[in-house]
């Protein structure tokens, strides 16, 4: 008896594997892998954006320059004109006998690239290096500044990704809705940048009278206000204190007009710089701005220890949430902007799938069909081989955690027709030797070494654009690539050797049978 | 069951002049429609925006259109039916970097008052991810082309590798011009689509070559038509068959499949039809006008053959300590 051969045993192998392993995809158990659906299936939003890299330079010398100020305030160093270019910083020391303090100071910062001109004129840039650090650290910041916002928006399995130097891929499977979407998008896109900056009282009446460029000669700012762009209020340019000294948010209301307001903490060392600050300032005002806008300015009634303030404005209870949470995980440290953007709603994602499977079932039953038809008994042994190549690429996909997506379906409705190819090139082989004569077990060993070189030819190139279309394809396309790859490299398994080892199972019965037109559709 | 008797043969290379005349005019034809027409190329690679929307009743479209163009920005936009009458797709050349409000949110309130509807899909593709993504696209049907070339001639003689690739190039080329011809919009699943045709043209050509290496190595005939004759008619039951069946699945997917894979299959459908009329009358054809001879290439296997035994009798020779 001839029923166990090696063929069959790899194949009985290899088929429990598929199907265990597919189990818990086909069944959508809480268990064991499963396949995720790519977001073109399951609806969601995958977003490229891409991150304003300058504007995190230009931020590191804003926070230099109050640096700068907060020490030489501190040690009573006269400086003059300090004024803030896009891509450096200036100042004329004034006491030239603290020029060794000042310069052991300047030296403790790394990555700096100071020329003093005459009359102690500092000039401060970023050397290339450390700018390249900055704007490397700027996207990595920003990819955890977003991964934090999302987790605390509450969506289910939100990922963020760096993609490259410069870009971050966004992808939120849980949106369900436009207003959902546009939620997320404005909670992402919150610079959420709090400076707390000094009013320049002396100039303040004439801020109407100024151009930005005017402001900008004198050291300042012309910043609107959040509720009307009527107000403006005259700022000195560097900040008392930016957002990265805040360690905690929370929203609040108002006692008196039970309006949502934002409550913040600063760290240890914002909470000094502030209470030395107001120390010295009782009587000016204090704006608050956030991303740009005066959201309040009121006037500083004695120093404010303890380290906590608060952001009032319109809010609505949404807008003070999305600002505390944009706030608790720190600003962006640069803009983001929107490259590439596929949002599709779970209701077209439903109809994708039960479209593609509806494909999937009935190009398969016309197949399955077709081959039993043409080939009789031998195509049912092909059809056997099939559907445990389909069980094998939904298995190896969800072992590795691969996405199916809806060119990903296609390629599996592809790969059915195609994986039959190689049983196709193997009957044809084995009618033709049947036909010169040749016996039952002669013609199926020649027939199969016979089509060996033009199965593995077909194969091999249909796997090198396979890959390509793997190297060079994105998100969906990948997902094309990585059935049709998995679906040909099941089908040397089960179409070559699986079908093989049936066949070699069967031989008693076959050549006790004789009956050519029952196991092979010729007579 | 059989289709093709399969010990009769058919005189192919007879009629192979006809066959080339027929694909030349619709390669020709195909290139035409190339340089005049022109690619339609989607928002993946020319960058903007497409918005499918989906009305509970037939969508408005000429409102759609008239409050569109109200906009500035919107002036461009091009609105089509997509599958059924409730549902269209607004097509807008530009695109926004702006995270917060973006095109689809804008488009959302101007269409407030077409009805009741749903946004079922917003894509956004700026210029710049445009610009790599057909980068990226020509390089990988470049890559492909190339690796395949070098594959094939790895593989077989370099006659067999030109031939295969002329027909590659056929098979391409009315592929595109079918795309063309009924405005498929040009996205990254039609790439897709085309390097699988190119990787399933070859595949049926590869076999039908490989049967024509093994019976010019194995017949005794020396004619080249009458060895190619009876190679593709040996080969026509499994180059139709496997046809049939990828045609069929094809086929579902192209009927079935959904609207927004419908280029995808049209692509491969047209590809299938070609790719096996190529294998079938074309490809061959190609590898006898480029005057294969059968009487040289057993010279050169022979020859070949010879040395590597010398270079075996030498070894062993050196082996044995002989020499």
């Amino acid at each position: 008896m001839q029923y166990l051969n090696y063929r069959l045993v790899i194949f009985t192998l290899v088929t429990v594997f598929g199907i265990v392993f597919s189990i818990p995809s086909f069944l959508q158990t809480n268990d064991g892998k499963k396949i995720s659906l790519g977001l073109d299936l399951q609806g969601g939003l995958h977003m490229l954006l891409g991150v304003e890299t300058q504007k995190a330079v230009e931020g590191k010398i804003k926070t230099l320059a109050a640096t700068v100020k907060y020490f030489t305030d501190n040690e009573d160093i006269l400086i003059e004109d300090l004024t803030i270019k896009k891509d450096n910083l200036s100042f004329i020391l004034l006491d030239s006998d603290e020029v060794s303090k000042l310069d052991t100071m300047l030296a403790e910062i790394k990555g700096l690239d100071i020329s003093k001109g005459a009359d102690f004129y500092y000039t401060i840039k970023l050397t290339p290096i450390e700018i390249e650090v900055v704007k490397d650290m700027a996207v990595g910041q920003a990819v955890e500044t977003i991964r934090n916002r999302l987790d605390q928006f509450g969506l289910a399995e939100p990922s963020v990704t760096r993609q490259g130097n410069n870009d971050i891929v966004v992808e939120l499977p849980g949106i369900k809705t436009a207003q959902e979407e546009q939620h997320a998008r404005e909670l992402i896109a919150k610079p959420a940048n709090l400076e707390l900056m000094e009013v320049d009282e002396l100039k303040s009446d004439q801020v109407y009278n100024l151009s930005d460029d005017d402001a900008q000669d004198m050291g300042d700012i012309i910043l609107e206000d959040t509720n009307s762009a009527e107000i403006k209020y005259l700022l000195k340019q560097i900040p008392i204190l930016t957002g990265s000294e805040v360690v905690d948010a929370k929203v609040a209301f108002d006692q008196q007009t039970n309006q949502p307001i934002i409550n913040f903490t600063l760290s240890s060392f914002g909470a000094k710089v502030f209470g030395d600050f107001t120390a010295k300032s009782v009587g000016k005002r204090l704006a608050v701005v956030l991303d740009g806008k005066v959201f309040s300015a009121p006037v500083i009634r004695e120093r404010i220890g303890g380290g906590s303030g608060q952001i009032s404005g319109n809010f609505t209870v949404n807008e003070a949430g999305n600002v505390a949470i944009a706030l608790r995980s720190g600003a962006l440290p640069a803009p983001v902007i929107m490259l590439e953007k596929r949002s599709v709603g779970p209701s077209l994602g439903a109809d994708s799938i039960n479209a593609s499977m509806f494909a999937l079932v009935s190009g398969f039953v016309l197949v399955v069909i077709f081959m039993i038809v043409y080939y009789g008994l031998g195509g049912v042994i092909a059809n056997i081989a099939l559907i445990t190549n389909i069980f094998i690429i939904i298995a190896v996909m969800a072992m590795f955690g691969a996405t199916l997506t809806l060119p990903g379906m296609a390629g599996i409705v592809l790969t059915v027709g195609m994986a039959v190819d190689a049983n196709v090139i193997i009957s044809e082989r084995i009618r033709e030797l049947l036909k010169s004569g040749a016996s039952i077990p002669k013609a199926i060993e020649d027939g199969y070494s016979n089509a060996m070189s033009a199965i593995l030819d077909a194969n091999i190139t249909t796997l090198l654009v396979a890959v390509i279309l793997y190297a060079y394809g994105t998100g969906p396309i990948k997902g094309f690539a990585i059935t049709i790859s998995i679906g040909i490299l099941a089908s040397m398994l089960t179409a070559i050797l699986g079908t093989h080892g049936i066949y070699e199972a069967l031989m008693p019965k076959m050549v006790k049978d004789k009956n050519l037109k029952k196991w092979f559709g010729v007579k | 069951m059989e289709i093709f008797k399969s010990d009769k043969t058919y005189d192919f290379m007879g009629k192979r002049l006809p066959f080339l005349g027929f694909s030349a005019i619709l390669v020709i034809a195909a290139f035409v429609l190339l340089f005049t027409k022109g690619l339609n190329l989607g928002i993946d690679f020319s960058g903007g925006t497409l918005i499918q929307v989906q009305y509970t009743q037939p969508a408005p479209v000429q409102k759609i259109r008239d409050l569109l163009v109200q906009d500035e920005r919107f002036e461009k936009a091009v609105v089509t039916k997509f599958g059924t009458p409730k549902e269209i797709i607004i097509k807008i050349p530009t695109t926004t970097t702006m995270l917060g409000k973006d095109i689809g949110d804008d488009i959302r309130s101007i269409l407030t008052p077409t009805g009741e509807y749903q946004i079922r899909r917003v894509d956004m593709v700026g210029p710049k991810v445009g610009d790599a993504l057909r980068e990226k696209g020509v390089m990988a049907l470049s890559l492909a082309l190339i690796i395949i070339l070098i594959y094939v001639s790895f593989r077989c003689e370099w006659r067999f590798s030109v031939a295969s690739i002329l027909a590659l190039v056929h098979d391409i080329s009315i592929a595109l011009g079918a795309i063309v011809l009924f405005n498929v919009d040009v996205n990254l699943d039609i790439l897709a689509a085309i390097l699988t045709i190119l990787g399933y043209s070859l595949n049926d050509t590869i076999i039908v070559f490989d049967r024509i290496r093994e019976g010019v190595n194995t017949s005794k005939e020396s004619d080249l038509n009458s060895v190619v004759n009876d190679s593709v008619s040996r080969t026509l039951s499994r180059t139709t068959l496997t046809s049939l069946t990828t045609f069929f699945v094809v086929l579902t997917l192209y009927l079935f499949g959904g609207e927004i894979i419908n280029g995808f299959s049209f692509t491969l459908l047209v590809g299938v039809i070609v790719g096996t009329y190529s294998s079938i009358f074309v490809a061959a054809s190609f590898l006898v006008q480029l005057n294969f001879s059968i009487i040289n290439y057993r010279a050169v296997e022979a020859e070949k053959e010879k040395r590597k035994k010398e270079k075996d009798r030498l070894r062993s020779q050196f082996e044995q300590g002989t020499v």
